[in-house]
């Protein structure tokens, strides 16, 4: 509370978070959050990530004010609201169903958040006009949520929430119930807005590459726990725990038998699947590349690049992406039950902790 | 299912007959309301509306049709406040005992009301309760709750708590919240669920019966009192048919607005 607030406050900041559950029918009790530090900066897009149970929401959930932490603190601009209601708090949400107000026009939705707050109402109707022109929604207002589409309705909900200026806003899984195609043009949507309102978004999903795609810093959850944060690149080219690996991308793991064997180095390692290559016959390895002599189990044809699963002599599977340069289905037909040689640099062998997981 | 023609053909004929049994009678009172004959002649020998007007102008028809009214806005006014409370305390927060408060407020609807009338006759004449108005509220509001309890405890259920955690996330003070969210989202089910009370209460006998001082009639008992009098027949079924019409309405409306999807058009 003393903290003064400055430029370097981060807008939130978790600290030993902790929740749980009441188990169901007198069982033992859930621990869905268990000791979560975390600091998110002005103007950050950062994305929790992690399969469902794994705490993400109940995190978003405790910033947002609907669930009281068990323990820990949740800190707004180095203010601790751990105890504060959600409508004293500076933070806005966008809901997964978008929960829109169904008795309430668009603009009366957009408005609701300054109504409460009693602005004026011509200061209200044009902030409201003003976001929903933001989310591109024009000419809307009088629609009802029900008359809207899916992503219609998505915009709404984004507008009601930008329209009070909160210092973060709270996205929890709001992509999860578009069809693909709605969803890959909303994330680009989403980053631009985020680009032009200069606010702090915290973003909950499960699907990793809707995580790499969008976001500034990627925190990956697991358990309850966070397993690694950092940048959508540091994730994925250098996972620091099997879960990570796995979850993020494809799980290609060598363990200690193959990785002595390959690397002269006992331990868990991971090699994302396009950073291996097959070398053609007589090909010498490029200096600093790692040779593993192979047969191919199975071949998959996947239209922009093939994947080719493979038996390691020295032990394990991996998984080989080809982008399907020049190669068409015709040339890999072949190749299931050949001997192959695969190469990789050293440096996309990624150690992972041995005991974890 | 593909039926055969002949099953189709059984099953529509056990359809209109198993109403037909239901409405017919119905219509036969209606019909004989305008019937000159005083004995209910068969076919009726023309029309006449004397009987309405001297039902009209019956002093204890009109008074017990007051008292009916006056009971039955009582006990729905009892049961909207007393049932959407339940119904909130069950849908909305966990606490010891929760399935079985849940279970005794249904309860009454399924006991016979002659169980009902007894066990709060002998409760209040033990507890030295003069039997009354209000005995007769307290007596229908046992069953007028659970119509209400069932209606809001469906419609928090479907709402879930995601518009409510919307509203104070945008600011809204609890009370805000209910009035802007909760409330216009409960419109539809209050007023399914009070329709549905209103129109229990209006017929009730039994438990009326039961709770009610001698001097008081309600408009069912007036029915009941007079039925065998020969001469008041034909007010009776005046009477009843006024009654029909009366408990068609109520029951019509609650079922379109149980139907509609949310609160929201109302």
């Amino acid at each position: 509370m003393s903290q003064p607030a400055g430029a370097t406050t981060p807008v939130v900041s978790l600290r030993g978070l902790r929740k749980e559950f009441p188990g169901v029918g007198g069982g033992a009790r859930v621990v869905a959050v268990d000791g979560v530090d975390l600091d998110i900066a002005e103007g950050e897009f950062v994305t929790l990530l992690g399969p469902s149970g794994s705490g993400k929401t109940t995190v978003l959930r405790m910033i947002a004010g609907f669930e009281t932490p068990s323990g820990g603190q949740v800190l707004l601009r180095g203010a601790d609201v751990t105890r504060t209601a959600p409508f004293e708090r500076d933070v806005n949400t966008v809901f997964q169903d978008y929960a829109l107000f169904p008795h309430m026009t668009v603009l009366q939705n957009v408005e609701y958040g300054l109504r409460v707050k009693k602005v004026p109402r011509v200061q209200r109707r044009e902030r409201a006009l003003e976001a929903l022109a933001g989310v591109r929604l024009e000419g809307m207002e009088k629609r009802a949520p029900g008359q809207l589409s899916g992503g219609q309705r998505q915009r709404v909900a984004l507008a009601r929430a930008l329209v009070n200026r909160p210092s973060v806003l709270l996205l929890d899984e709001p992509l999860g119930a578009l069809d693909l195609k709605l969803r890959e043009q909303m994330q680009v949507e989403l980053k631009q807005i985020q680009r032009e309102v200069g606010i702090t978004f915290v973003f909950v999903t499960h699907d990793q590459e809707e995580a790499l795609t969008m976001s500034d810093r990627i925190v990956v959850f697991n358990r309850g726990r966070v397993d690694q944060v950092g940048s959508p690149a540091e994730i994925y080219e250098h996972p620091r725990t099997t879960f990570v690996a796995g979850f993020v991308g494809t799980s290609n793991l060598l363990h200690a038998k193959a990785s002595e064997a390959l690397l002269g180095e006992a331990g868990l390692f991971s090699v994302r699947p396009e950073k291996i290559r097959l070398l053609a016959d007589g090909e010498d390895p490029v200096t600093g590349e790692t040779v593993a002599p192979a047969v191919v189990e199975e071949v998959v044809y996947a239209g922009a690049t093939t994947r080719i699963v493979a038996r390691l002599d020295a032990g394990d599977s991996l998984v080989v992406q080809r982008q399907n340069q020049r190669t068409s289905s015709l040339d890999t037909e072949g190749l299931r039950g050949a001997r192959v040689r695969l190469a990789w640099s050293r440096e996309h062998a990624s150690r992972l902790p041995d005991d974890d997981g | 299912m593909t039926l055969s023609a002949r099953a189709r053909l059984l099953l529509r004929l056990a359809t209109f007959g198993g109403l037909a049994v239901i409405y017919v009678p119905l219509l036969v009172v209606l019909v004989n309301s305008f019937n000159p004959s005083k004995t209910f002649g068969w076919p009726p020998s023309g029309f006449t509306t004397q009987w309405w007007s001297r039902a009209a102008s019956n002093p204890g028809a009109r008074e017990a049709l007051l008292t009916s009214v006056e009971i039955a806005l009582a006990a729905t006014a009892l049961a909207l406040v007393l049932g959407s409370m339940a119904a909130f305390a069950v849908a909305r927060y966990r606490w010891f005992g929760r399935e079985t408060v849940s279970f005794l407020v249904v309860l009454p609807i399924a006991l016979p009301g002659i169980v009902t009338g007894i066990a709060l006759n002998s409760a209040f004449s033990a507890g030295g309760v003069a039997l009354g108005f209000l005995t007769v509220v307290v007596g229908h509001a046992t069953f007028c709750i659970v119509v209400v309890y069932n209606n809001v405890l469906a419609r928090l259920r479907r709402t879930g708590t995601t518009l409510e955690e919307a509203s104070a996330d945008l600011g809204a003070s609890t009370l805000q919240t209910f009035l802007h969210v909760t409330f216009p989202q409960l419109r539809g089910a209050l007023l399914a669920g009070g329709l549905l009370a209103f129109a229990l209460s209006f017929d009730e006998i039994v438990v009326t019966q039961f709770t009610i001082s001698a001097g008081l009639q309600t408009l069912p008992i007036w029915i009941f009192a007079n039925l065998f009098r020969p001469n008041q027949a034909p007010v009776v079924n005046v009477v009843a048919a006024a009654l029909v019409v009366a408990s068609v309405i109520p029951v019509y409306l609650a079922n379109r607005l149980s139907e509609g999807n949310g609160g929201g058009r109302l």
